[in-house]
């Protein structure tokens, strides 16, 4: 005589439970996609302090202008945004020491010692027409000059990119070449 | 053996398993729960955000709030217009209304954790930048300094 099989149970319908499970997420949930450009905002200068006149040294500054037709001014002169980096990098390291390029200044950074850093700012201007999509491209553009200028800079001292570097080295890194970027007080800059 | 062995060939070839399908279900299901987070918001104005491609992760994601910009989807259309305006939450509000979002949004966050807060402005590319300065402005004054301008990864 067969040996009598106890009945499985009945499991076809997990499927469609897991199915619907599934479904639900799919329409409740996002991808993770968040990647951006982080900045910090200057603080809002106290009303009550006297006006203190921050004088930068001109060849300090180099000032990048987008006005309401998306066009670029860098230091003056009218640019595309695909030269831009090489202009901030040239501006950042001034490599003859000229005179009219920012001057540097020799800082003991601790773990790496003295080096000559750059005292260069760029202020970002923009008027209240240009376009969200052009600034940010600017943006970008400021943002990879100092990276590749931070990469450079990793190459030479430690033979690594910056990015596998570790977090002390990653720091020293930082201190040599800073990211001064200012995005100065809203001005309607004109064509 | 039989002649007429109907019911022996439906033997020979059994019914595919299912029993696995679950599992595989399953798997998918887990994937997408790892992978996505929940929808906190409905969006009421269309983003499409800029490309660049030096952009970084955004490193806590709890930290954060969100401040979107852009044009109105066609629903609301109607009633506001097809200019820029800015959504918190889950309403249209103004440029004077983000002081109340980022207090409340550092209210909610614990002590040790609000000087690591990020303000994320999911901004449309066709936006134009005075909107944006007003934000900045107002952030400023409410001393939210850390932002970001949240843009998607571009192929090099």
């Amino acid at each position: 005589m067969a040996k009598k099989k106890t009945p499985g149970l009945n499991t076809s319908s997990t499927a469609d439970i897991a199915f619907l499970l599934l479904c639900y997420f799919l329409m409740t949930t996002t991808m993770g996609t968040q990647t951006g450009l982080s900045r910090r905002l200057p603080p809002m200068p106290d009303p009550n302090a006297k006006v203190e006149d921050q004088k930068v040294n001109r060849r300090n500054i180099i000032i990048v202008k987008i006005n309401s037709a998306d066009k670029l001014l860098a230091g003056n002169e009218p640019m595309d945004v695909s030269l831009l980096k090489d202009k901030i990098k040239e501006f950042l390291t001034n490599p003859a020491d000229r005179p009219d390029l920012p001057e540097k200044e020799m800082k003991d950074i601790e773990g790496y010692g003295m080096y000559p850093v750059s005292k260069g700012v760029i202020s970002l201007q923009n008027d209240r027409g240009t376009s969200y999509h052009a600034y940010i491209a600017v943006q970008n553009e400021l943002v990879k000059a100092v990276n590749e200028l931070r990469n450079e800079f990793s190459y030479k001292n430690y033979g690594k990119a910056f990015d596998r570097l570790t977090e002390e080295q990653q720091e020293i890194v930082k201190t040599a070449i800073p990211q001064n970027i200012s995005e100065a007080e809203p001005k309607d800059v004109k064509k | 053996m039989s002649k007429f062995g109907g019911n022996n060939n439906k033997k020979d070839v059994p019914q595919p398993g299912t029993g696995s399908l679950s599992d595989i279900v399953f798997m998918l299901l887990f994937f997408f729960m790892v992978t996505t987070q929940m929808r906190e918001t409905e969006n009421k104005v269309i983003v499409k955000m800029p490309e660049a491609s030096e952009v970084a992760k955004l490193e806590r994601k709890d930290l954060s709030s969100y401040i979107n910009v852009g044009t109105p989807t066609r629903t609301y259309q109607a009633q506001y217009g097809t200019d820029a305006r800015i959504q918190l939450n889950d309403s249209f509000k103004t440029v004077e209304d983000i002081r109340d979002f980022i207090a409340a949004e550092r209210e909610s966050m614990s002590e040790a954790d609000r000087q690591f807060m990020t303000t994320v402005l999911r901004t449309d590319e066709d936006v134009r930048m005075g909107i944006v300065t007003d934000i900045k402005q107002e952030l400023r004054r409410c001393s939210a300094l850390k932002i970001m301008y949240m843009a998607r990864r571009a192929e090099k």
